[in-house]
């Protein structure tokens, strides 16, 4: 089973388009309120962070199943600069926002797996996924 | 999200619901400690009181669910900021371990012989204001005389601290060479000059004792300058030199002076943490510090040297804002 569909992110108003995608897929997957907005809250940062750093790009949205098993995976991708040093990115209290307990780490935390894939001067790929316990 | 917390919020919320009294506020403030230890977040509490809300009041307005919900959405990133919050935490606790290792490592590696020079009588203390010290006291053992070198790093913590083994084994090296004053700071700064990063420096007090013609003579790089107390006179008079911080020029050139020490005289060596020692009225004079020193004259080094240390803390409320170093040569009597 792959059920999906994608928004492009280009203005704002596409990361509110993508959250309401989101959070209308986790609710069909079963996720309940508090694990739906912790999946919105993840691909409004991943969103955002596309519109603010890449200009544009793309969230997509699928339903999985493996094992048994449900749960929601999001794709995002942009051809933007890249992200030259992930291993800073990644750590606590890196982000420009300072200690709000966002951004990447934030996305990690509220995901139950998380790969980034980022090339400078290419762009990046971040592959999220969450399981319905 | 453990079942047993959510059957018990339900019944303290419901006993509470029902009373409205203090008793049940407390019983549910003691019971919220639970949801802590359980690292709970914030929007999982909203979840259970909502979960527990609508077991024992089904019909309520829906505006009522919606704001729950509306609620759960403004406390994911509260949840967030606690998570991260604890990681910070744990990679603290981490830095701090290393850091008393680093700490033992350093009292290991930075270890000093005794002075031993006939005569003489030798009190020091050395405290950081944080965990490492950025002073540093070295001693030098020599044929009728001993010799000692009292350095601040200029900036604190650890970059000061790894500094401080450069000194020690600059020093080491010096044990067959002429260890007049003049020719051991030239030395120092040569080595500091070449080694240290730029921003870096170091300010350093060298003093050597002769034991047959009771002479003390010194150079300073830059440092606080020495006090020496006369007891014929009971005066102090200053001991200063002329010489650049080290490390600044190679090329530096340091002036030497001596002083003959009369039995009971002694020379207080110190770094800018002790007279520059700080109350919420100000600095402590400096005729503060002697009188401190005159009022122990006839003791011991050492019993000199602790009595101004913990005069000194306890006008600083024990919160000492730079390191704190003093040492004392004192002419024994016969
Ligand atoms: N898609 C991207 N393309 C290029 N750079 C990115 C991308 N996403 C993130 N970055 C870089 O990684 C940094 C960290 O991103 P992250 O989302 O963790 O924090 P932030 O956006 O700076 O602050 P916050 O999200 O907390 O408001 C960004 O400042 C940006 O430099
Ligand atoms: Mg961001």
């Amino acid at each position: 089973m792959n059920l999906g569909s994608s928004v492009e992110i280009i203005t704002e108003w596409d990361i509110v388009a993508a959250r309401q995608l989101g959070r209308n897929e986790a609710k069909q997957v079963g996720f309940g309120t508090v694990d739906q907005a912790r999946i919105t809250t993840a691909i409004s940062e991943l969103a955002r962070n596309i519109y603010l750093y890449a200009g544009k790009g793309k969230i997509e949205i699928e339903r999985i199943s493996e094992a048994g098993l449900v749960g929601i995976k999001i794709i995002a991708s942009d051809e933007g600069p890249g992200i030259p040093d992930l291993r800073k990115v990644m750590e606590d209290g890196f982000t420009t926002s300072g200690g709000l307990g966002a951004g990447m780490p934030g996305v990690k935390r509220l995901m139950d797996e998380f790969k980034v894939i980022s090339e400078v001067g290419e762009g990046t790929t971040i592959i999220t996924t969450k399981w319905l316990h | 999200m453990p079942q047993e917390v959510t059957k018990q919020y339900k019944e303290i919320m419901s006993k509470y619901l029902e009373s409205q009294s203090e008793e049940d506020l407390y019983v549910g403030q003691q019971f919220s400690r639970r949801f802590i230890e359980k690292d709970i977040a914030p929007e999982d509490v909203i979840s259970i009181h909502k979960s527990a809300l609508f077991e024992l009041h089904p019909n309520l307005r829906k505006q009522v669910w919606d704001s729950l919900d509306f609620l759960i959405e403004m406390m994911i990133h509260y949840g967030l900021t606690m998570r991260e919050h604890q990681s910070l935490v744990r990679k603290q606790e981490a830095i701090q371990m290393e850091m008393n290792v680093a700490t033992k490592v350093q009292d290991t590696l930075l270890k000093t012989v005794e002075p031993d020079a006939e005569g003489l009588d030798v009190g020091w203390i050395s405290q950081p204001a944080h965990q490492m010290n950025g002073d540093y006291i070295y001693f030098l053992n020599q044929e009728n005389a001993s010799s000692v070198a009292v350095a601040d790093v200029i900036g604190k913590g650890i970059p000061a601290a790894l500094c401080m083994s450069m000194i020690k084994f600059g020093m080491d090296g010096l044990q067959n060479e002429n260890s007049s004053p003049d020719n051991v700071l030239g030395i120092i700064n040569r080595i500091v000059e070449k080694s240290v990063d730029d921003s870096m420096f170091i300010s350093m007090f060298y003093g050597k004792y002769n034991s047959i013609t009771s002479t003390f003579s010194y150079a300073s790089a830059g440092h606080e300058p020495a006090l020496h107390f006369s007891s014929g006179t009971s005066a102090f008079t200053e001991l200063d030199a002329r010489g650049l911080l080290l490390g600044v020029k190679k090329e530096a050139i340091y002036d030497e002076h001596s002083v003959v020490l009369e039995e009971g005289d002694f020379v207080v060596m110190m770094t800018d943490g002790v007279t520059e020692s700080r109350t919420e009225n100000g600095f402590i004079e400096m005729s503060a510090i002697k009188s401190l020193l005159a009022e122990k004259k006839d003791e011991s080094a050492q019993e000199i040297a602790d009595y101004v240390y913990s005069e000194l803390s306890r006008m600083q409320d024990y919160q000492l804002s730079d390191d704190f170093t003093i040492v004392i040569f004192k002419k024994k009597t016969v």
